[in-house]
Order: C-alpha cells, then sequence, then structure tokens
C-alpha cells in the first residue's frame, strides 16, 4: 500500500503573498519522509498544497501520477490522508465515534456499516491502545491520548498515503515518541508512505528515512538523515552554529545547538 | 548512512492492521449499541411528551373533549357544540404548533452545528426577519394577503440567506463571517420593519404586529398542508444530510482531508434551513426564541451531542406548551404563542449559559 507523492513547479500562495515558489519535490515512496524548517518557512504551506487544500498558483501535484486538484474529493480521501495541526475536538462524541469518522470516505449517503468497517476502526483502536477508552469522550481525554485518537482516525482511513503536520507538538517527550512509534509501525506493516512536518530535528532524524529541509519557500537540502543533520546544513537552515554526534546506541545523529555568543551581556 | 528499515526499533506490542479482531469488534459494538441506546431512549420520551402536550392542546381547553370524542370527529361525526371548536381551533393550532415548532428547532440546530456556534440560528441572522420585513411591506403597504405574503415572505428569507452566503466568501472564516453579516443584517432588517410600521395606519400595523409577535391564532387547514408539506420532505432530509455535519464538526481541512466538500454541504444545508424557516415564518409569523433554544435544550438533555431529531421534538413541545399557555393563563385574555416563548426564553437561556459554565467547571 504504498502511493507516490510529487509536486512539480509548485508554487504557493495565500491571496497574493506567495509563500512557495517553484518547489519541485518526490515523495520517496513507500518511506517515512519529515520536512524540518524554520517557523514560517513555508513546510505547513507546501503540505496544504501537497493534500490539495490550498490549490497552487502554478504548477502542480501527482497523486499517483494523476493531478490531484482534477480528481474527486472523495477518491484523494481514500488514498491520501490527512492530519492537520490542530484540529478542532468536537464536543460529546466518543473515542470510537471519532475514529468511525476515519471511515466516511468509503461510504456513501446511504450506505451501511460494514463488517469489514468494524474490523479497521477496531484494528486503529488497538494499534492506538484506545481499545479501552472507546467509549470516553474525546473532549475528556489527555493531550496525549487525544493525539492517539487523532491518529487512529487517519489509521481508519486506510489510505496509502498520509500527512502529518506536526503530530507531536504539546506533547511531552515520552507521548511525541509514542505516536512517531506508531507513525513508524505503520510504515512498516503497510508500506504507507508517510510525510510529516516537524520541528524537532533530533526526532525527524531518528524517525524519517528522508528529511526534506526548507527555507524561506524554497528546499534546501534533502537526503538521509546523515546527509542533512550536518553542521553546515543548520547553519544555513536555521542560522545556529551546532555540533552533531552519533546517539551511542542507535548511531542516528543528535544535534546539540551552540549557545549565541552575541546574546551575552 | 541510513539504519535499514527493519533494523529499527518498532514496538513489539502493538498489533498488525489486519488480523481476526473479533474480541474487539464484539466489545466495541456493546459502546456503540449503548451510545445508541441512550439516543433513542431520548427520542422515545420526547415523543411521548409531544404526544401529551398535543392532546392536552386539542383536547382540553376551555371546552373538555374527550379522546374518544376527539376520534369521532377526527373521523367524520359532528357534535354539536365541541366539532367547531375542536375542528376549527384547538386541533389546528396543535398540528401547527407542532409543525411551525419542528421546523423552527431543526432549522436553527442545523445551523448552530454547523456554524459552530450556539448563537447563530435563523432567527438571530436575520432569515425569519428577512421573511418578517417582506411580508409586513406586502400585508401593511401592498395590502396584499394569504398565499401572495407566504411566498413575499419566502423570498425575503432566501435573499438573505443568499446574501449572507454571498459575503461570507469561502474557506476558514467563513462561518465566522456568516454570523457577522446574519447579526448585521438583522439590524437593518428591523428597522426596515419598524419604519413600514411607523407608515402603516393603526389597524394594519395591529395585524402586522400580532403577526410579527408569532401566532397561531388564524390557522387554517390549508396553511397546515402546506407546512406540512415543507416540513415532511425538508426536515428527513435535515436529518440524512446533518449527519456529515459531524465530519465538518472537525474544522475544515479536516473535513477536506475525509473527501467532504464542505461549501457545498453548507449550500445544502442552508437551503432545508431556509425552506423550513421560511414556510414556518410565512405562516405562523417568527415565534420568538423557539429556532434559539431548542437545539442548545437538546443539546443539552443528549448529553453534549447534536441531534436534529430530539432538536424538533423540543422545539414542537416548547410551542406547544406556550401556546396552550399563551391561550389559557388569563382568563378572557389571549396572547400570542410568541409573547410567551419571548418571555419563557430568555429565562431558559440565562439557566443555559449558567449551567454551561457549571458543567465546564466540574471538568
Amino acid at each position: 500500500m504504498s502511493a507516490t507523492l510529487t509536486a512539480e513547479s509548485l508554487s504557493l500562495a495565500y491571496d497574493k503573498c506567495t509563500v512557495v515558489d517553484g518547489l519541485d519535490l518526490a515523495v520517496p515512496a513507500g518511506r517515512v519522509t519529515a520536512i524540518v524548517g524554520p517557523n514560517g518557512c513555508g513546510k505547513s504551506t507546501l503540505l496544504r498544497g501537497l493534500s490539495r487544500l490550498l490549490s497552487p498558483t502554478e504548477g502542480r501535484v501527482l497523486l499517483d501520477g494523476q493531478v490531484i486538484g482534477e480528481l474527486p474529493t472523495k477518491e484523494v480521501a481514500r488514498r491520501l490522508g490527512l492530519l492537520p495541526q490542530q484540529p478542532i475536538v468536537p464536543e460529546g462524541i466518543t473515542v470510537l465515534e471519532l475514529v468511525e469518522r476515519g471511515r466516511h470516505p468509503h461510504h456513501g449517503l446511504f450506505k451501511q456499516w460494514s463488517r469489514d468497517d468494524e474490523s479497521v476502526v477496531a484494528a486503529a483502536l488497538e494499534m492506538t491502545e484506545l481499545v479501552d477508552l472507546a467509549g470516553t469522550p474525546v473532549d475528556s481525554l489527555s493531550g496525549g491520548q487525544r493525539q492517539r485518537a487523532w491518529v487512529a482516525m487517519a489509521l481508519a482511513q486506510r489510505t496509502p498515503a498520509l500527512l502529518l503536520d506536526e503530530p507531536t507538538s504539546f506533547l511531552d517527550i515520552a507521548h511525541q515518541i509514542d505516536v512517531l512509534e506508531l507513525v513508524r509501525d505503520l510504515n512498516a506493516r503497510e508500506g504507507t508512505t508517510v510525510v510529516m512536518v516537524l520541528h524537532d530535528l533530533a526526532m525527524a532524524a531518528r524517525y524519517a528515512d528522508h528529511l526534506v529541509a526548507m527555507c524561506d519557500g524554497a528546499i534546501v537540502a534533502q537526503g538521509s538523515p546523515d546527509q542533512i543533520v550536518t553542521p553546515t546544513v543548520i547553519e544555513s537552515v536555521f542560522g545556529i552554529a551546532a555540533s552533531v554526534v552519533a546517539d551511542p546506541t542507535t548511531g542516528d545523529p543528535v544535534v546539540i545547538p551552540h549557545r549565541r555568543k552575541r546574546d551575552r551581556t | 548512512m541510513t539504519t535499514p528499515l527493519l533494523d529499527r526499533p518498532t514496538a513489539v506490542h502493538a498489533k498488525p492492521l489486519h488480523h481476526d479482531n473479533d474480541d474487539t469488534v464484539a466489545s466495541l459494538r456493546t459502546v456503540r449499541r449503548r451510545v445508541h441506546r441512550r439516543h433513542w431512549i431520548l427520542l422515545a420520551a420526547l415523543t411521548a411528551l409531544v404526544i401529551g402536550l398535543f392532546l392536552v392542546r386539542a383536547l382540553l381547553g376551555d371546552y373538555r373533549i374527550s379522546f374518544a370524542d376527539g376520534i369521532r370527529m377526527i373521523s367524520g361525526t359532528t357534535i354539536p357544540g365541541a366539532s367547531f371548536i375542536f375542528m376549527e381551533s384547538t386541533l389546528p393550532r396543535a398540528c401547527m404548533a407542532v409543525l411551525a415548532g419542528a421546523a423552527f428547532a431543526a432549522a436553527g440546530a442545523a445551523f448552530q452545528s454547523m456554524l459552530r456556534n450556539p448563537l447563530a440560528s435563523p432567527d438571530v441572522l436575520g432569515i425569519n426577519l428577512g421573511a418578517s420585513a417582506a411580508a409586513v411591506f406586502a400585508v401593511v403597504l401592498l395590502g396584499w394577503s394569504g398565499m401572495p405574503v407566504t411566498l413575499v415572505a419566502f423570498a425575503g428569507a432566501v435573499a438573505v440567506a443568499v446574501t449572507i452566503h454571498a459575503f461570507a466568501g469561502r474557506g476558514g472564516a467563513a462561518t465566522g463571517r456568516m454570523i457577522l453579516v446574519g447579526v448585521g443584517l438583522a439590524a437593518v432588517l428591523s428597522s426596515v420593519v419598524h419604519w413600514v410600521l411607523l407608515r402603516a395606519d393603526i389597524y394594519r400595523a395591529q395585524d402586522a404586529l400580532v403577526w410579527l409577535t408569532g401566532s397561531l391564532g388564524t390557522v387554517t387547514w390549508g396553511e397546515i398542508a402546506r407546512l406540512g408539506t415543507v416540513v415532511a420532505v425538508a426536515l428527513p432530509l435535515l436529518v440524512v444530510v446533518t449527519r456529515q455535519l459531524g465530519i465538518l464538526a472537525l474544522g475544515d481541512d479536516l473535513a477536506a482531508g475525509l473527501g467532504l466538500r464542505a461549501t457545498r454541504l453548507r449550500g445544502l444545508i442552508t437551503a432545508l434551513v431556509v425552506a423550513l424557516t421560511a414556510s414556518a415564518t410565512a405562516v405562523c409569523g417568527p415565534i420568538a426564541f423557539v429556532g434559539f433554544l431548542s437545539g442548545p435544550i437538546a443539546h443539552r438533555l443528549a448529553a453534549g451531542r447534536t441531534s436534529i431529531p430530539a432538536a424538533a421534538l423540543v422545539g414542537a413541545a416548547l410551542v406547544l406548551a406556550a401556546d396552550y399557555v399563551s391561550a389559557y393563563a388569563v382568563p378572557g385574555t389571549a396572547y400570542p404563542v410568541g409573547v410567551i416563548t419571548g418571555l419563557a426564553g430568555a429565562p431558559v437561556l440565562v439557566w443555559l449559559l449558567i449551567a454551561g459554565r457549571r458543567s465546564i467547571q466540574e471538568k
């Protein structure tokens, strides 16, 4: 269940203000890709463009070789899942009802709820360890549980590609790891093509196969974590000096930012 | 080099997405059934309440009629004395109360849920006022009556809804703009109504005021048939379509990600809401607060979830009860039903606000 997602000379703008200008990107199929970069560099905008929420002013986005804006939106929703940064928590509904909404693209207006739907929802809740909380209202969950519930909803959508916008923001370190492990599991078992925006470079280096570094609406560098997480790239993308050392247990690159001398008096 | 995929740490406890998960499916079914059962019990209780109030309104007026006599009169027997009051006054008023209450309430709850704001009912957004302004203009200045007034009222409501949609535009902030434009239009239209009333001669102004307050006093079987047809078509459609509001409630981005066309859904719901609100307003005036209050009341009764059928039943019960009170509370004087819903509405609103605040604090 892998999907290919490509951007060709893609330009994206809010009203007249161009944020992404003539960007080319081929997302590696069946891999986990992380988009990193400083605040305001256009990484969330790029994700909105890739997910057809924002129509390109120029260029195009291809999903499995077809122009995404020309496909019926429900057809796209069966192939490409999306978790926005801060989805609205609806009042009063249970975790189960939330996760069941992930089945929406697979249903018509009158189609009956099937055994297959039930099984997919059950599997999504099991994978996110939320079975025991199925009857609990979503608005009474903790932040970590709530994020798992959103991921479970995205899992229930059963798409070969999944886009996540900052899935770990506002989570403590343990819950960040929970969510990212879940993403890796999904990729390992289903071959799902994952693209996520992450602001934490260390987490991105650990959990992604492919890193895309952005600055000012353009891709500055892309490649494996070893190629991207280097003092030179960090300097050019974030404008800070940093050392990169190997994690003693996994060998993944770890970033140690230096203090800015000029800030000290 | 990157670590090969399979060597990366994966959680051992996680189960694959495809496997035999009968136990989980069964336990989820019980959760689902529990939620559904609660909803059905609420709907059954509200239906019983509406039937009870309907019987009280139709049978227990100034002139008490037994249930058996009521059935006989509906099936065609004439009972001297009782028949006129029952067939021409209490029964049609009870029918109209149910239809108008359900129409206003379902429309209100659908709008509040669609715009994610309990203030955003059609009466607050000026849709009722659009119908009122057009109708009052036609009655007072043009001297029209009957069916043409209904059509003009309908056109007024549609014009307001179209204006709101045109100004709101598309995108994430559309709902906020819809509310602002609607509240603004409501202010303009209420000035128009006042201007028309000031220009009118006193007797026509009196008639127009009774209609503006919302009254079931002059209901005819023809009007009941007209509104009944609209409700019978639009209400079930609204119930089906608003199921998709559950998806829209997750935010426009996520809804789009799930393949929902938010703009089209909003358009469809608005069309149904306008049809219900305009038809009911055209017949019995904008009965105050019913569209605004029924949604939040049903919302509280249903433990925080939106249910259009529950809201419709609450609306029917509210108008039945208010009409009964307005007709018999003060002996010898019959007030328009809108006076009672208006008087009772404000305290209920305050109670809702206080109760809502308390339940948030308890969390």
